[in-house]
């Protein structure tokens, strides 16, 4: 297996939680909800599939466990934002802190066991293909379902009639209503859509990604798939693009910390200077990139007003009363 | 069953006043059912949480240490969410206050003044505010979600700093320790009442910053403009207060307090820069925030008790045998109960029964 495989391989692994925790959140915000609780229920998700894989042994029972953990913990905040009618910004944020408690909480006592990983899928000969075999057919299942979601989602929203209905309560909630189209009714299930996709991104974390239980270990990728969906301004196959570049930064900036540069003669000059250049800054700096490029590319995006205003959910964030 | 909500003529005065307490309430209940969960003595560890710290002299002292930090980053907040500014990157504001400030005792560690001290806080409260202008600018000049910038700010504040104690800032005569020189005597924030505990100056700055930042709220043009903005940013154009002025001041307001509350911190109960220097402080104020009604003066009397939650923790874990991580747990129930229960200020809840109201089902087919 070249290197370059191996590198491609690893921005897989890291770039699925993104994209699957943001196209959970794509779908919330389609719909007209902001929910800012991403990271806690990823640490939900992750922590219970964790647990789950462990006391049963088998990975997906986790998997399971991560989604429906995610899923629930999610209708906490709709209850909340939708029937009682609660700030979301502030909602989501204390969704964060309390999955951020509880799963910390949960997950004491596993801090330091081995997990249970899910394996990689293996389809003989196509798996063994030279150079794509191991890209395309044989990598871990939910990498699979994380494409899949991906363009089912696209597909869903743009293509059929339910995504429509979805689409128009995000961006005129009173004129659906007036429609007799029940908002209330599908943002529960646009966010327990989101909540269950998050979960089952925590529990890649904990079952793919490192098979262990780490306090606190979605280290910020709740938020920044939060900053993809705006990235990608609220379209799913742009959320893929954007799940990707940020997957390929975590795992550049990981492979700079961790490479011989003498084995990268063969580059061409610029770039291997600019590796030697990155490689001579301290650890933390490296570390701070995908943060650093998050608020870039927040910037850049958000530069084009224009832009911005034309895709945003027009109702996105904005408290709804049916009135009857 | 379903709940439906009707709105007040007019914002209960009642429920605006008792809400935090319904609240508080309800979180001692959810703790309770945990603990009984737990298979602790519901009774016994609520007790240790949330009375036995109240009990003797010095760990009021430390109740007091707890609460300042959290009061004085609240209190910015407050500003910033009252003028619809989502500022949820105080923790990185405090870690980079507590850096500037650390400077000149690093740098000049002979210069033994009584003006170190007061130069240290008042560069750690401009380390903070330049930390929070970044998100503010990023706001007010290209309309950049402010959530997320000053979120992901946090972190590289925490790697910044890590790398700082770790590399240029380390004591040598440490050993291993990745930590920073102690500071000089003089450039320790004093003690209040050195005979009886540690508290410190740092609670008399909360108290105070507090009661000025009422003041401005509640007494001043400036005040009435942010809460303007935030409740119609609209109406506040028409009456000629300006939007980016707004988000650019309620930022660095609230970046120079946790930057104030950062080095107070450094300087007063830890008196050294080490690798992490806060225990989720600034996250934990959002909620102090929300439970003081975004009120200076209520938020006074939220930072004692959520001081008193991680208090108790400390005490339960040694006690009981809790975890000391049901304190997040707890905190954050206590922000769920605090934004349900503020839905009563607004609102009646009315429950109705599904089944008797059949015209309402038919109505929906018209879709």
């Amino acid at each position: 297996m070249g290197m370059a495989e191996a590198i491609l391989l690893t921005i897989a692994t890291a770039a699925t939680p993104l994209l699957l925790a943001a196209i959970g959140e794509l779908v919330v915000e389609r719909s007209g909800v902001l929910n800012l609780g991403v990271e806690g229920m990823m640490l939900m998700g992750a922590v219970a599939g964790f647990g789950a894989a462990l006391t049963t042994g088998s990975a997906w029972v986790g998997v399971f466990a991560g989604i429906i953990t995610g899923a629930l913990f999610s209708l906490l905040f709709a209850f909340l934002v939708l029937t009682l009618v609660t700030n979301q910004v502030a909602t989501g944020l204390a969704l964060t802190l309390l999955g951020i408690g509880v799963s910390g909480m949960i997950g004491e006592a596993f801090v330091g066991q081995p997990g249970v990983k899910l394996t990689n899928i293996h389809i003989p000969g196509l798996s063994d293909l030279p150079y794509v075999g191991r890209l395309l057919f044989g990598q871990d299942p939910l990498f699979y379902i994380s494409v899949l979601l991906t363009v089912g989602v696209a597909w869903f929203l743009f293509r059929t009639r339910a995504g429509l209905t979805l689409r128009s309560v995000g961006d005129s909630h009173s004129s659906a209503h007036a429609l007799g189209i029940r908002v209330i009714a599908i943002r529960y299930a646009a966010i327990a859509f989101g909540g269950a996709c998050a979960g089952l991104a925590g529990a890649h974390l904990s079952l793919v990604y490192t098979t262990q239980w780490i306090e606190n270990m979605t280290a910020g990728r709740g938020w920044i798939a939060l900053a993809l969906v705006v990235f990608a301004s609220w379209r799913p196959l742009r959320v893929f693009v954007g799940a990707y570049l940020f997957g390929a930064i975590s795992i550049l900036q990981l492979h700079i910390q961790a490479m011989n540069l003498a084995d990268l003669a063969f580059l061409p000059g610029p770039l291997y200077w600019l590796l030697a250049q990155l490689k001579s800054l301290p650890s933390q700096f490296l570390s701070a990139l995908p943060y650093l490029a998050t608020v870039a590319v927040l910037v850049l995006i958000s530069r084009n007003r224009r832009l911005t205003i034309m895709n945003t959910p027009a109702s996105l964030g904005q408290p709804f009363v049916p009135d009857r | 069953m379903r709940i439906e909500l009707v709105k007040r003529p007019q914002r209960s005065k009642l429920f605006a006043a008792i809400s935090p307490f319904l609240a508080f309430l309800l979180t001692l209940l959810a703790g309770a059912l945990l603990f009984a969960i737990l298979g602790k003595d519901p009774i016994l560890t609520l007790y240790t949480y949330f009375v036995e710290p109240l009990t003797e002299v010095w760990s009021l002292h430390e109740l007091a240490i707890k609460a300042a930090p959290l009061i004085l980053i609240a209190v910015g907040l407050s500003v910033c969410f009252l003028s619809n500014n989502w500022n949820i990157g105080a923790e990185g504001q405090f870690t980079i206050g507590a850096i500037t400030g650390a400077i000149i005792p690093l740098y000049f560690p002979e210069w033994n003044s009584f003006a170190v001290l007061p130069l240290m806080l008042v560069m750690g409260a401009l380390g903070g505010a330049a930390y929070a202008a970044i998100p503010a600018v990023l706001k007010a000049r290209f309309n950049t979600n402010e959530i997320l910038t000053s979120l992901m700010l946090v972190y590289v504040a925490q790697l910044f700093l890590d790398w700082l104690v770790r590399g240029p800032w380390r004591d040598p005569a440490a050993m291993s320790f990745p930590q920073a020189p102690a500071f000089p005597s003089w450039a320790i924030l004093p003690e209040l009442f050195p005979s009886s505990g540690r508290a410190n100056w740092g609670i008399v700055f909360a108290v105070v910053a507090a009661v000025a930042v009422w003041f401005l709220l509640k007494k001043t043009l400036k005040g009435f403009e942010v809460r303007v903005i935030g409740q119609s940013p609209r109406a506040g154009r028409f009456g000629g207060f300006s939007t980016a002025k707004t988000i650019i001041f309620a930022f660095l307001l609230s970046g120079a307090l946790a930057g104030l509350a950062g080095i107070s911190e450094v300087s007063g109960a830890i008196g050294r820069l080490q690798p992490v220097i806060s225990p989720g402080y600034g996250f934990a104020a959002i909620i102090v925030a929300f439970l003081g009604r975004l009120n200076p003066l209520g938020i006074i009397a939220a930072g004692l008790v959520l001081a008193l939650s991680y208090l108790g923790g400390e005490a339960a874990q040694i006690a009981v045998g809790v975890t000391d991580k049901t304190v997040r747990a707890f905190q954050g129930m206590l922000l769920f109960f605090v934004l349900a229960c503020d839905t009563l200020i607004l609102y009646r809840i009315r429950f109705v029964r599904t089944a008797v109201s059949p015209a309402k089902e038919v109505s929906y087919g018209h879709g």
